[in-house]
């Protein structure tokens, strides 16, 4: 026999918070006082009014712009221009609509091989990269000793497995000469 | 200056960089004073976010000293200790007109489904972000505010981007009097939301994670509830059981595109990127919440596409709202929150590194280690 189940619970506010125990209960009730109530306000309250028309930022380096732009914005970010085969890939995804899918697999793609270039780079420059100083190893060291300790474990344990394998099959090799 | 310096998934280094310049007649030069790692940066640091370039300098929360100011500024000067908002605005565009400031059209020329933000990949204009000594900062009329004399730095830099994102997801609910609010996340952008929920009126706040030292920090800091949903067998069914069979009024989700707590979404989402993040948490939003109520959305997700049961929500007659924050307009209200001492936002800081710690503190955070709820990064010579 199934349980006949009628909803009937009553509309408006159920719960009842301890308001004495919560610093600022209900201080934003009302609706008047929460800034983003409508999402959209015009003229908006910036404190010094509008601010004028704006200049256009000179432009000393290559800025990949999106198609769904008719030019280059006022204001822009100048760091890091694309370059090597990571921004041959970066300019062939801008060709494509942000719409595109395929825009945004294309700079994934071009990301990890300006990691490699990164790592040419650094090598070039000799500079060898202290990979583990840079992913935080001193940090998993005084603060994740066990996972540490478990991972030197299962490194061990594979380098003991290979070298034991290396070894049967440098033996078993061995033995086919003897036999021919 | 020192900077830090993105050279791959998982991997960041502090490194010498050339000072910023003023690039354009609006600019202002930054000596940055506090800098906070966000939630969100790990998003970049585990490669997640299309056209990071090698070399970026990533940081959308910082404070600073104003050191040298372009042509046009007229209403900051050398010497002014400014909190800086992430979003880079122009104040005059179609979308700032309605002060929807997150969306600025004038400042990002690679793409226009997002605006400018500091440190955030090419995706978003390609600037240089704060975790550095000195930092440009565009529409210097526009986007800074001088911290008030009697603010702490500490609050200032988490008025930046964490308070005002949690706030804004709080206001997205629409919440009433007496609402359940049920906030997906135990970060400090959804310790913020629950906080926030609370001076909205909500009846009940509910915080769901799987980070236990996560969820005792938002018990004991914003007086809720918490659930977590390692413990629990159905994420939706579990809510409607604790909210008398109908859901809670408003869910909120604060974690984004790298969401623990489903494997299919996770392999998908994150590990073969066949889609643009994990959506776990939209799932748990739009099947738990009651028919009729609403989702706010703050975590990060990428510009793809994600799987999410948008059938549900048509059916259940859902309202979704979803926006970067416009921190500017969360501003004034939010430094009389803290001026009153309703909210204080700096006890969320668990970590303080040098900047030539930089790497630890991103693989600290990221890994969750040492109860580490929100790390900032404190340059040499800044005030304590």
């Amino acid at each position: 026999m199934h349980k006949t189940y009628i909803e009937n619970t009553p509309p408006g506010p159920r719960a009842q918070a301890d308001r004495d125990a919560i610093p600022g209960w209900g201080a934003d009730l009302d609706r008047a006082n929460r800034p983003a109530c409508p999402m959209e306000r015009t003229p908006p309250r910036l404190p010094h009014g509008h601010p004028g028309e704006l200049a256009a930022q000179p432009h000393t380096v290559e800025v990949l712009t999106s198609t769904e732009r008719p030019g280059i914005t006022p204001v822009f970010g100048t760091t890091l221009p694309p370059r090597g085969l990571s921004g041959v890939l970066r300019r062939l995804a801008f060709k494509a609509s942000e719409n595109d899918v395929r825009r945004w697999m294309l700079l994934l793609l071009a990301d990890r091989i300006d990691v490699v270039e990164g790592l040419l780079e650094d090598l070039m420059h000799g500079h060898i990269p202290n990979v583990p100083g840079e992913m935080g190893a001193a940090a998993e060291l005084r603060h994740n000793r066990p996972a540490v300790l478990r991972k030197l474990l299962v490194l061990a344990a594979l380098a003991g497995a290979a070298a034991l394998l290396a070894r049967t099959m440098r033996h078993s090799t061995g033995g086919h000469r003897l036999l021919r | 200056m020192l900077a830090m310096n993105y050279r791959g998934p998982y991997r960041v280094r502090v490194a010498h960089k050339a000072e910023p310049e003023i690039e354009h007649p609006g600019d202002a030069i930054v000596r940055v004073t506090r800098s906070c790692i966000c939630g969100s940066d790990l998003h970049l640091y585990h490669g997640l976010v299309p056209d990071t370039r090698v070399g970026t300098t990533f940081g959308h929360e910082f404070t600073g000293v104003v050191e040298a100011v372009g042509p046009a500024v007229q209403h900051l000067k050398p010497g002014d200790h400014v909190l800086v908002p992430f979003n880079i605005f122009c104040g005059t565009c179609f979308f700032c007109q309605k002060e929807l400031y997150s969306n600025c059209h004038n400042t990002n020329p690679e793409a226009t489904a997002v605006g400018g933000i500091y440190g955030y990949s090419h995706t978003t204009g390609g600037y240089d972000g704060g975790q550095a000594e000195y930092v440009r900062v565009p529409m210097a009329d526009v986007g800074p505010t001088v911290i008030p004399p009697d603010m702490h730095v500490e609050d200032a830099v988490l008025l930046t981007d964490a308070l005002p994102t949690g706030y804004q997801a709080a206001e997205m609910g629409d919440i009433e009097e007496g609402d359940t609010v049920v906030v997906f996340g135990a970060g400090p952008v959804g310790i913020f939301a629950a906080k926030s929920a609370w001076l909205m009126g909500a009846g009940r706040v509910i915080v769901v994670d799987h980070v236990e030292y996560r969820l005792e920090f938002v018990r004991n800091y914003a007086q809720c509830e918490t659930v977590d949903f390692k413990q629990v067998g159905d994420m939706a069914m579990h809510l409607k059981k604790i909210t008398d069979g109908l859901g809670p009024y408003v869910c909120i989700d604060a974690v984004g595109c790298e969401a623990a707590g489903s494997f299919a979404q996770t392999l998908t989402g994150v590990r073969l990127k066949m889609q643009a993040g994990a959506a776990t948490v939209l799932h748990w939003c739009i099947n738990s919440v009651r028919k009729g109520g609403n989702v706010s959305i703050v975590g990060v997700y990428g510009p793809t596409f994600n799987a999410v049961p948008i059938g549900n929500a048509v059916n259940k007659g859902l309202t979704l709202r979803m926006n970067q924050a416009s921190v500017k307009r969360h501003l004034p209200r939010l430094i009389e929150h803290i001026q009153a001492g309703r909210i204080r936002p700096r006890d969320i800081i668990t970590h303080r590194f040098a900047m030539e710690d930089i790497p630890d503190a991103y693989h600290l955070f990221s890994s969750k280690l040492d109860h580490c709820i929100k790390p900032v990064i404190v340059p040499r010579g800044a005030p304590q």
